[in-house]
Order: C-alpha cells, then structure tokens, then sequence
C-alpha cells in the first residue's frame, strides 16, 4: 500500500493553524476533503506537527459522525431518518438496503462499491420518505423499489 | 484570605472554606455520599450520577462531587426519592455490565458491587445491553475488559493528565462510548508504560494486574523447582491495609508468610537496590569526574519510567543509568553468587517477586539482558494485591504470623536500599555512597530532606566536597516534561546543564503508589507508607549501601568492583528508541 503523507498544501495549512484554538476540527476537514477520510497516517503526522497526543484526535474524530476512519464506498447512500422520513417507513427502507448490501450503516460493502450512511433529515421532509446516492434524490421511496435503484449502481461497473 | 461558607447539610449547621464540595463537605459532618466514579485521589468527572442531593428550595438534583457548597444552602444528601433515584441508577449501570462478579478478578473488591450490595439490589430491573469488545491481554502487565468498564473516566484522566501517556482515549459517544488506545489498537501498540495507575484506580474488573499467582503456586508445587522470593521496599508498608493497618511496616512478617507459602530462601529486593548503588554511585562518580558520558545522569529503576523515555525522551538515552532496576539485579545474583555459593542448579531456581508494580511484570522480558544469568532472571512477578489474595487462599493469620528474618546472602539491607520505596529515595541513597566515592569520607548526617515528600518535582543542591550538586527528583509521568525541557533546553543551547542527577519515578509517591497497589490510594496514604518507610531506614545500624558488609562481601567474593567486567555483564543493560504507536 502506497504509503499517505500529507501534501504540501495541508502541511501548510497545519502551520498556519498550529496553536491556534479549534484548529484540529478544521484540518481534520481538510484532510478528510482531500482523502474522502482521515487516513491513520495522517492523524499520526498531524499528531507530531500539532504537539496533539494521537488519543486526543481519536476521540475528535470519533466523536464527530462526520469523520470516517476508512476510505468511503465509491456511492455514497444517505438515508433520511428526520421525523417525517422515519414516520413515513425509512426504518423498513434501512432493513432492506442493509439486506441487499451486507452492511450496516456506517459502513462500506466489501467491494467498495456502496457506503450507507444514516443521516437526519434531508431538508425535504414533504418527499419522505428520502434517499439520496451521491447527488441524487430519490423521493417517496418503496421497499419494492430499493433493489432496482441500487442495480442501476451495479450495472454501471 | 479564603472565604468561608456556612450552609446546612441533613439540617446539620457546618462552615467550610469557599470552593469545597457538597460531596467533600458532607465528609467532614460525618456524612458519605456514595459514588463511583469519584476517586478521592482525582478530581470530579460528574460521571456517574450517584452523588446527587437535594437542596431546598429547588426541585432540581444537584451532582455533589463537583458542586461546591453555597452560602446557605440547605442540603438533603439522604431521604427515600433520592435513594431511589441512585438505586435507578445503579440498576442502569448494571444494565450494561455483565453478571459475572464470581469468576471477575475484583470480586468482593469492587467498588461497584459494593455499592449494588448496599443498595439491596437483587434482580435485574432492565434488560441486559452488553458491550461486545474484546479483551486486552497484550501487555503481559495489565489486562483490559472494556466490557465491564462504566466509563467513569479515571483511567482516562490519570493516563491523560497525570501520567502524560495518553494511551487511553474515550473513544465515539452515546451508548458507544468505549475506552481504548486510539483506533481500537492493542495496549501494547499504544504508547502504554503499563504503569498500571488505571487499574489502580479502576473502580471495577475493567483494569486488572495480570494474574500471575496461578503460575507462583505451580512452582511452589513443583519439588524439582528451588523457589526462592524477593520483596520490594514498598510492598512492606502498604500490604497492611488489606487487613486493616496503614502506614506500618510488615517486613519480618512477610519474611514469615514468605516461607510458610513453601519459598526455600526469602531475600530482599532492598539489598538488590543496595547493589543498584553501588553501580549508580559509581557511574555517577565516573560522569562527574572523568566525564566519561554526558550529566546529568537519569536513574532507571523504574521499567515505566524507562519505557516513557524510550517513546518519548530518545534523546536522553546517553544519560540514563546504565545499571539495572534492583529486582532484576536481584534476579541475577539468585542464579549466578546464590547458586554457586549454595550449590544449586540455577535451572531449577524458580525467583518470584513481589512489587507494588504492574510494570515490573514487563521489565523481567523487556530485553536479552534481562536473561543474563543464563535463565530468565525472574521467573514471575505478583503485585501486592496478588500476594494478599496468596495470603488468603494459603489460609495464614498474617498480622499475627511471628516475626522472622530474611534469608542470607541476599537479604540484610542497608536503609538506603529500602527507602527507594518512596519518590527522592534512590537519589538520597545514591547521594550518600557517591558522596563517599568522591571525597572518601563518611557523611555526618545521611537524611536528605530536599528530596524527600510528595511535591511533584523536588530540585535541590548538595555540597560534595565543595561542590554545588544540583538534583531533581520528580514522580508521576506528568512532572517529568518540567525537569527534561530544561535539560533539552541546555543540550540544544549549549548552555550549562540545570542539573547533575535526576531521579524520576513513573507513579506518585513513587513504588509507594505503584499500579499493583492496594486500592484506594490518595497522597495522605502515600505519605503515610513512605513515613513507615523512612523509619525503617533510621532504624538501621547501617544507612548507607556500600557499609553493608553483605554488599562488601559480593564484590569480594564475586563481582570484583562496580562497574568492573562482571557487573557490567550481570548487572547492567542498554536502551533503545521505540516508536511510540506500532501501530
């Protein structure tokens, strides 16, 4: 495995930052933009640069949602559990992506192909209830329906 | 002038000084409030939830570990809804902690089993909600069992802010939440010291020492193994509060039990620190005058403090002592000048040793020079609470045991070899031969009270023949960075070294405060086992290691000199840069 360093332009971004208050949240940011995560080590460079104990950025980075520790699937599903999503049966729609694909949310399929996230609320609660791949949403969503929205993803490879 | 305050606690009328807790004031009017994630020897987490009480007037419950008393307050600590609540609460904790206080190393010593017990709990009122985490064993010291945690938060504060280590994190949140080394590592691929101060602190079985009696027994059983033990200075002043004596000294009784638990020869880890030094003296001599290597020199008996330096201090390794930690000295001479003096194969000699310490279980395979009698220079190391749980299964009425001496070669010591039970110890001890090294003349007076109590860092000066010597003594991990930037500081400057010795222990109080420990240490108990231990030192005719006529012996019969071919094969070892994650 080719070994990740952090680029110039995030080791400039530390020392501008260093010692400031708040900075281990921005840069953990930035780094997570840049690697689609926060790669083990990333954290342990930022750990030397910063004078941050390891631990500290562990519990910051698990704390936060937000942070993932692995490198996302290539489709990103977000699935709505906001009140109305939840009323509107997204629970039955979560068992059924977590059947078809083998994971649980949080987590990538094996083949790197999909990550299941479970977020809150969508900002569109009138199409509840809600998921959305990558950029698009699909509203309304049936159980029925999953499967063939997820092939699409599929037969694209 | 500090304010005081005057409130009522249980209608009872009380003043204490401004900033004292409801908790810590209730004490004081004879008054417990239980908790279980406030350790008299840290400061509140609010973790827990069982301290709360009521004040009047207000319907809303106050946590009194970290409340401070108010001026007229009127608090209720105890009355039915309160208890109920609490027992609510423990009832939820037990929700999440599995049911097996029978087979659980802390069994009829856990904080949170007492307090289930007090609060009459007999059933389980909400479903049971285990965390599946799996065991830690990697340290060979101190074992993790994240499912009985509670997350009261102590390790994590005394890994974090008083050790400096962070190898502990609180890891995610909510129901989550679970503590370990950063990323779900293995303790032993984590900047760990295995110091053990987290399972000293622990309230339940979720830290253990790493149990190794099962082991000592087997040997004791074995009739083709010699066993022979060794005690450290500071198990003689604490292992009486298992049995409810503080600050007294319990020597010539654990001479006794020693061999009535079937140890052929009882020896004494103070004359191994009497050897200790002998070296260091020597070493320290050597600096001093012939500039052979860099001062200040750094002592090294303690394995933690050694592991701490060899993640985080790199660049001190040249000043480090070379010379071995007593036990391991002790070890050595077992089954080298013991053996040949006595005629027994040293591949039967089975060397246990009893310390306050978990880290002591990591030094005896820390690396190939501690197999420098040819054998693994200890076979097994048990910490204090270990031996207690010895005494109890061998079924011996301890305290009344009659006194008895140690066994000879190993075992008459000079008070300096005890006193490095106690934070400043080894560098009072060390002081006092390298005084006689460097002028040839005796000391009037042996006490050194610049470097003795329990102040995190300790700096002082001693003449020696003229000479200003400055020393610094510091103990607890989280002290060391004070004394190390300052050398750091001179080395990168080129400016003159702030100091000749330093003398660092990794725990507080020095052995004293070891991990391995009974529970429930705060400084007024470690005060107390190094006062025990400091009048055993002026209780002996001899005070200082190179006047104790078995140590004079040894370098005639055996070692030659300090620091001459033999010691430094036997009795000496070397450092190495380790990173600080392996992971």
């Amino acid at each position: 495995m080719e070994q990740k360093k952090l680029n110039p332009e995030l080791v400039k971004l530390v020392e501008e930052w260093k010692g400031k208050e708040g900075n281990l949240i921005m840069i953990l940011h930035e780094i997570q933009n840049h690697h689609g995560y926060v790669p083990r080590e990333l954290s342990l460079e930022l750990s030397k640069m910063l004078e941050v104990p390891l631990a500290r950025i562990y519990e910051v980075i698990t704390f936060y949602n937000f942070f993932k520790l692995s490198p996302p699937g290539k489709h990103l599903i977000k699935l709505c559990m906001g009140t109305a999503c939840y009323l509107r049966g997204a629970g039955i729609i979560l068992d059924e992506i977590k059947n078809i694909l083998g994971v649980k949310e949080g987590e990538s399929t094996k083949d790197n192909l999909f990550h299941l996230d479970v977020v809150r609320c969508l900002g569109c609660c009138g199409l509840a209830p809600v998921l959305m791949i990558d950029e698009k949403v699909y509203s309304k969503v049936k159980k029925a329906e999953v499967a063939d929205i997820l092939s699409k993803y599929i037969k694209e490879e | 002038m500090i304010k005081s305050i005057q409130a009522k606690i249980n209608g009872i009328l009380l003043r204490v000084e401004e900033g004292t807790t409801i908790l810590e004031a209730a004490r004081r009017v004879q008054i417990k409030i239980p908790t279980l994630c406030k350790h008299p020897d840290l400061p509140a987490s609010a973790a827990c939830g069982i301290c709360i009480v009521k004040n009047k007037g207000s319907s809303k419950m106050l946590r009194s570990c970290c409340t401070p008393l108010e001026e007229g307050m009127d608090i209720t600590t105890h009355d039915p809804e309160i208890v109920e609540i609490r027992r609510t609460v423990i009832e939820l904790i037990l929700s999440n902690h599995p049911n097996d206080c029978l087979k659980c190393a802390r069994n009829n010593d856990c904080e949170l089993q007492k307090l289930t017990a007090d609060f009459g709990i007999k059933e389980e009122s909400f479903p049971q909600f285990l965390k599946d985490l799996p065991m830690d064993q990697s340290t060979k010291a101190v074992d993790l069992d994240p499912k009985k945690c509670i997350l009261c938060g102590r390790c994590v504060h005394v890994c974090q802010e008083n050790q400096d280590v962070w190898a502990l994190s609180f890891l995610e949140r909510g129901i989550k939440t679970r503590i370990s080394p950063a990323g779900d590592i293995q303790l032993a691929d984590s900047p760990c010291v295995k110091c053990g101060q987290c399972a000293a602190h622990c309230p339940t079985g979720a830290f253990v020492e790493q149990d190794d009696t099962v082991k000592v027994w087997r040997a004791l059983q074995d009739v083709d193994k010699y066993c022979v033990v060794q005690i450290a200075p500071a198990v003689r002043v604490s292992i009486g509060e298992a049995f409810g004596y503080t600050g007294k000294n319990f020597t010539k009784k654990l001479y006794a039990l020693l061999r009535r638990l079937g140890f052929q020869a009882v020896f004494d880890t103070s004359f191994g620190a009497d050897v200790t030094i002998m070296e260091e003296a020597s070493e320290f001599e050597q600096r001093l005058l012939k500039e052979t290597r860099p001062l200040p020199l750094i002592t090294s008996c303690c394995p933690s403090w050694v592991d701490f330096m060899e993640k985080f201090y790199t660049d001190m390794i040249d000043h480090f002592s070379s010379c071995k930690s007593p036990h391991e000295i002790l070890g050595v001479l077992s089954k080298t000048y013991y053996a040949q003096k006595n005629k027994i194969d040293p591949a039967s000699i089975f060397m246990a040793s009893v310390m306050p310490c978990t880290s002591k279980k990591y030094e005896i395979s820390r690396n190939e020079e501690m197999f420098s009698s040819g054998y693994q220079d200890i076979d097994a190391v048990l910490c204090t609470r270990e031996l207690v749980r010895m005494i109890k299964q061998a079924g011996i009425d301890f305290e009344n045991l009659p006194d008895e001496e140690s066994d000879s070669i190993l075992g008459e010591y000079a008070g300096a070899g005890v006193i490095f039970g106690a934070t400043g110890g080894v560098m009072e001890a060390a002081i006092r031969t390298a005084h006689y090294f460097i002028t040839g003349k005796e000391l009037k007076k042996v006490e050194f009270e610049g470097v003795r109590g329990i102040k995190g860092v300790k700096e002082t000066e001693v003449d020696v023949a003229g000479k200003k010597i400055k020393i610094a003594v510091a103990h607890g991990l989280g002290n060391v960075e004070y004394i190390l930037n300052k050398v750091r500081d001179a080395k990168i400057n080129n400016k003159e070294m702030p100091y000749h010795f330093i003398e660092v222990m990794a725990c507080p109080g020095g052995c004293v405060g070891g991990g391995g420990q009974p529970y429930m240490v705060t400084d007024e108990l470690r005060i107390k086992r190094a006062q025990a231990i400091y009048q055993d030192d002026s209780n002996k005719q001899i005070r200082c290691s190179h006047q104790n006529p078995y140590i004079k012996r040894l370098y005639k019969e055996f070692l030659g000199k300090p620091l001459g071919e033999k010691s430094e094969e036997l009795l000496h070892t070397h450092y190495k840069a380790r990173p600080i994650y392996t992971r």
